[in-house]
């Protein structure tokens, strides 16, 4: 009660002051009233205004009321100077603000631990070995039958837990519907008790929900999406719900928080892992595998024996399994061997989106710390002119016996007001920018989610940062000012040079800072133009994908007759029908073997194409034909330039024959086509063959096709004005096939680049920020330097220097602090872009014109910076000086 | 205002107990309840008796209040309360002890 009252009193200390003066007053009345002589009684009393102080510290809490005291004056001070404080508190917001939302996304997709329990017990299986590419890959998909292996072999010391990654999936609410998207996730019965998971709703999956193929048709909600599809129904218990031939019945909803373990995808739908067709498959590997460890068992001890165990139990299945490695070429086979099953901490979750956007989270980290600091390198410049102006003021504090530590206070009070304010705009600026920035990472119909919530972990971040920043801005200023020497500085002449000194070192950190993020900035721009203008080989334009799905199949025939019937469409120009499209999500390889050799160990390519592919992907052909309708697979083939590199160097590839794999039957190259990216926009040439669409089976009768994509060419310049009637129309022909997705050729385009696109930009945004505030602060401290000089540039022209002697004085030393920081940004550079390089495409950091664009803008910024400061130098006027001192 | 703890000690006594006998008086009426209970012998410097009395209403012994006085004048009356009878105890048993030690010496010597 007494602190609080204390601290009370200090907000109110003139009130408190009247109080105690009419006290006093009415004791001397009462003693006068009691027979004393007015003189006497106050003699008697004493000095009123001393008692009044005496009581006054008694009843206030004095360090609140000083502190309230310097928070005034710093207010009163960024008052005074009221558009430099606007801008300190805006460049200040802007760098808080981004620090604070790159903050918000690292933590929640990298850091923050998923909302279930022990998930610091959670660790991930997946296996190190070498790609196809010979690069080392970390791969994170296990096949059930090893996984429920493996699950029995550690059940003593830890739980085994299967889920899929979400798959965009076509399901059915119920009879009737239409068809919808939702992410669904196949998990192990022990997923929910194991995560300490509680239904919102009816109950979760069990295990004996789990136990055997096909027996638990029983599907969990998430809370997210019972809420945005169901509008949280609780009637929905007990509804069916269809995906392809099965129908699972709802039985719960997950708790409200829970969106499964895939950060940055939030899940809809959990169903038992044996509902999957996959799950039963030895050689199908989809599924994640985590571990948790049981409760006792201590990390420290178990965690290698255990891998070891897995290891040894994976490797044995791997050998037993018989389908596994059919046809596979022994290289193959021993590279698929020679890998370690490694355990990583999973307590975050696992996601594909955290290894994409790692790096790319770290850059945009940088950039934003990077950013701030020249924001508050400029600020504290601000504040060191501005205690350097105030030096006299100072002095005569510290003379008339002022603390230094109040003085210290005095000036971290206003650095303070500077980041309350610029803290709570950033604040405003974070709320705004990481949902912002998340929204565009992801293509538009399919968006990274995340939850963002700002609790305590943002604030204590915030919290730090905030002291970070008034530490940085004030700690110098402040301990500057307070060391003050009251002497020299009454008398005058204190050495006028150190504040520049201390603030041409500014000059040189901010350089170095903002050079490095000019660096790295024109670097992912590069990278982004490279990729966005490399040539396809293929023409993007009006070209309509209809991703289309046949249920339990349809022969190609159907397929055919429904491309006739879309080329009589009004609007559509040209159809063909692929396996799927080029830079979709799918890419299949397959071996190659030559005149019935063993394949070869580099695999290829492949994607079934009809006749007209080609043209109307506008593919020209190098050599050969394309396909004629009555051509079948196996049968005729077209290959790129890479797989005639590969696999018939320095020959004539037409007429010459492949097999898929040993003993399988041949295929004919009939064209040749140029490269083309398949998979993705970054990837190096990869063998490409192409095989008809129609494809013939083992008893020689036409295979089925359950999915394939109409590829139309419209006459309109906007392909998806024809999306929806030609959806409609071939929904209309009930031939059993349905389109399951929509897109444009240069949509798939589009999404290659978005990451690279996102960082660009940012990068660019955050580049201008830091070279506009370089600018300001390279302006503000010539400024005040040649101010601080106007004696010396009087006198030097005064006893004849030149102009270009007095631009030199000027100039010379901030030129100098510039190319020092300059050097020290870019060799920062180097060792940043060696960290980020899987983040560029046919750049690096080595190359000329990346060196030379920031350092040329840098020269230009000083340039434009330092020119007012070397006109206000030159038009000093000496006799003015002269005469003023 | 430099001043020893024990001389401290005794006015806060001082105040407290007069205070429990005869509540809500003011500074003025403590000062003079002092000086006549104990014969004219004591006398509260006026200029400790405010800071002391502001101390003690800091830490909660005793409570003050704003009345109207018949000059139409406003006083300030102080009041204990009961962390200050507590208190009153504790400084009494304390005065004994070291009243009683003083006179044991002084009957030694």
């Amino acid at each position: 009660m007494s602190l609080w009252s204390r601290i009370s009193n200090a907000l109110r200390g003139e009130r408190l002051n009247r109080e105690i003066e009419e006290e006093l007053q009415s004791h001397i009345e009462e003693a006068i009233a009691s027979g004393h002589d007015p003189d006497e009684a106050h003699r008697t009393f004493g000095s009123i205004l001393r008692q009044r102080e005496a009581s006054h510290n008694i009843r206030v809490a004095g360090w609140l009321e000083s502190l309230l005291a310097d928070v005034r004056f710093g207010w009163r001070q960024l008052c005074r100077n009221k558009v430099t404080s606007l801008a300190a508190v805006l460049s200040l917001a802007l760098g808080i603000g981004s620090c604070v939302a790159a903050f918000r996304l690292i933590d929640a997709l990298l850091w923050r631990p998923l909302p279930i329990s022990n998930s610091s017990k959670l660790y991930v299986l997946s296996r190190k070995l070498t790609g196809l590419e010979g690069k080392p890959i970390d791969d994170g998909y296990w096949a059930t039958p090893d996984f429920k292996l493996m699950r029995d072999a550690v059940k003593d010391q830890a739980d085994l837990i299967a889920i899929s990654d979400a798959e965009r999936t076509d399901i059915i609410l119920s009879a009737g519907d239409d068809v919808e998207k939702a992410h669904v996730v196949y998990v192990s019965g022990n997923v929910f008790p194991l995560f300490g998971l509680e239904p919102a709703l009816g109950r979760l999956l069990a295990p004996a929900d789990d136990r055997a193929s096909g027996a638990g048709p029983y599907a969990v909600l998430s809370w997210d999406y019972w809420n945005h599809r169901f509008g949280r129904d609780p009637h929905v218990l007990g509804r069916s719900l269809h995906i392809s031939d099965q129908t699972f019945e709802i039985i719960g909803v997950g708790p409200r928080d829970f969106t499964g373990t895939e950060k940055g995808t939030v899940a809809d739908i959990f169903l038992p892992v044996s509902m999957s067709s996959l799950a039963a498959h030895e050689n199908v590997t989809w599924q994640r595998t985590f571990l948790m460890l049981k409760s006792g068992v201590n990390p420290a001890t178990a965690l290698e024996p255990l891998r070891q165990h897995l290891s040894a139990v994976s490797h044995a299945f791997e050998i037993e399994c018989s389908t596994c490695f059919r046809g596979v070429p022994q290289a193959t086979i021993d590279r698929l061997f020679d890998k370690k099953l490694v355990l990583h901490p999973a307590g975050a979750g696992i996601s594909d989106l955290q290894k994409d956007y790692r790096r790319f989270l770290g850059v945009l980290g940088l950039l934003a710390a990077l950013v701030l600091l020249i924001a508050c390198v400029n600020v504290a410049n601000m504040m060191t002119a501005q205690a350097v102006a105030r030096a006299q003021e100072m002095a005569l504090r510290i003379s008339i016996g002022a603390g230094r530590r109040r003085l210290v206070q005095l000036i971290l009070c206003q650095s303070a007001l500077l980041a309350v304010f610029a803290s709570a705009l950033g604040a405003l600026f974070a709320a705004w920018s990481a949902p912002f920035v998340l929204s565009l990472v992801n293509p538009p119909d399919n968006p990274a989610r995340l939850a963002l919530p700002a609790d305590w972990r943002v604030l204590l971040f915030g919290s730090g940062l905030l002291i970070l920043v008034v530490l940085l801005l004030g700690l110098l200023p402040a301990l500057r000012a307070s060391a003050v020497r009251p002497v020299a500085v009454l008398k005058g002449g204190e050495d006028p040079h150190s504040p520049r000194r201390l603030m041409r070192g500014a000059i040189a950190v901010q350089v170095a800072f903002c050079c490095l993020v000019l660096f790295l900035s024109s670097l992912f721009v590069a990278s982004f133009q490279h990729l966005q203008n490399r040539p396809l080989g293929f023409s993007t334009d009006r070209l309509l994908l209809l991703e289309t799905v046949a249920g339990k199949g349809q022969l190609p025939v159907v397929w055919n007759q429904t491309a006739e019937a879309l080329r009589a469409v009004p609007g559509v120009n040209s159809v063909a029908i692929s396996g799927w499209p080029l830079l979709g999500r799918i890419m299949i390889n397959s071996d190659i073997s030559i005149n019935g050799a063993p394949p070869s160990s580099t695999p290829a390519f492949f994607l079934n194409a009809s006749p007209g592919w080609l043209s109307t992907m506008k593919i020209p052909l190098v050599s050969g034909r394309d396909f004629r309708p009555q051509d079948a697979s196996p049968g005729a083939a077209i290959v790129n330039e890479t797989f005639v590199k590969t696999y018939f160097p320095g020959q004539d590839p037409i007429g010459r024959t492949f097999e898929r794999g040993a003993n399988q039957p041949l295929n004919t190259i009939v064209g040749v086509t140029p490269d083309v990216p398949y998979h993705d926009l970054r990837e190096p040439t990869r063998a490409v063959f192409y095989v008809p669409f129609d494809e013939i089976g083992d008893q020689s009768a036409p295979k089925a096709v359950d999915f394939a994509t109409f590829v139309i060419h419209t006459d309109s310049q906007n392909p998806l004005a024809l999306a929806d009637s030609l959806r409609q129309f071939i929904a209309q022909r009930h031939n059993g096939l349905r389109v399951s997705n929509i897109t444009t050729q240069l949509n798939l385009v589009r999404d290659q680049t978005i990451r690279e696109r996102l960082l660009a930009t940012l990068a660019a945004f955050f580049a201008a920020v830091a070279l506009l505030l370089a600018g300001i602060g390279l302006y503000a401290v010539l400024n005040y330097s040649v101010l601080q000089r106007r004696r010396e540039i009087g006198i030097r022209m005064a006893i004849g220097s030149t102009r270009a002697g007095i631009v030199r004085i000027v100039t010379l030393d901030v030129f100098l602090m510039i190319a020092l920081g300059g050097c020290t940004g870019i060799t920062l550079g180097f060792g940043a872009a060696h960290y980020v390089a899987s983040l560029f495409y046919r750049v690096k950091a080595t190359d000329a014109d990346m060196i030379s664009l920031p350092a040329c803008a840098i020269l230009l910024t000083a340039l434009v910076a330092t020119l007012p400061a070397v006109f206000r130098a030159l038009r000093t006027d000496p006799t003015e000086i002269l005469r003023a001192e | 205002m430099p001043k020893t703890d024990a001389l401290q000690g005794s006015l806060d006594l001082l105040v407290l107990k007069i205070l429990s006998r005869r509540p809500r008086l003011h500074g003025y009426a403590i000062m003079t309840a002092i000086a006549s209970t104990s014969g004219e012998v004591l006398r509260a410097e006026q200029g400790s008796l405010y800071p002391a009395l502001h101390r003690m209403e800091e830490a909660g012994w005793i409570r003050a209040e704003w009345i109207k006085k018949d000059t139409g004048r406003r006083a300030r009356i102080y009041e204990l309360t009961a962390a200050g009878k507590k208190q009153l105890g504790a400084e009494e048993s304390r005065w004994q002890s070291v009243s009683l030690a003083i006179n044991r010496v002084l009957r030694e010597v």
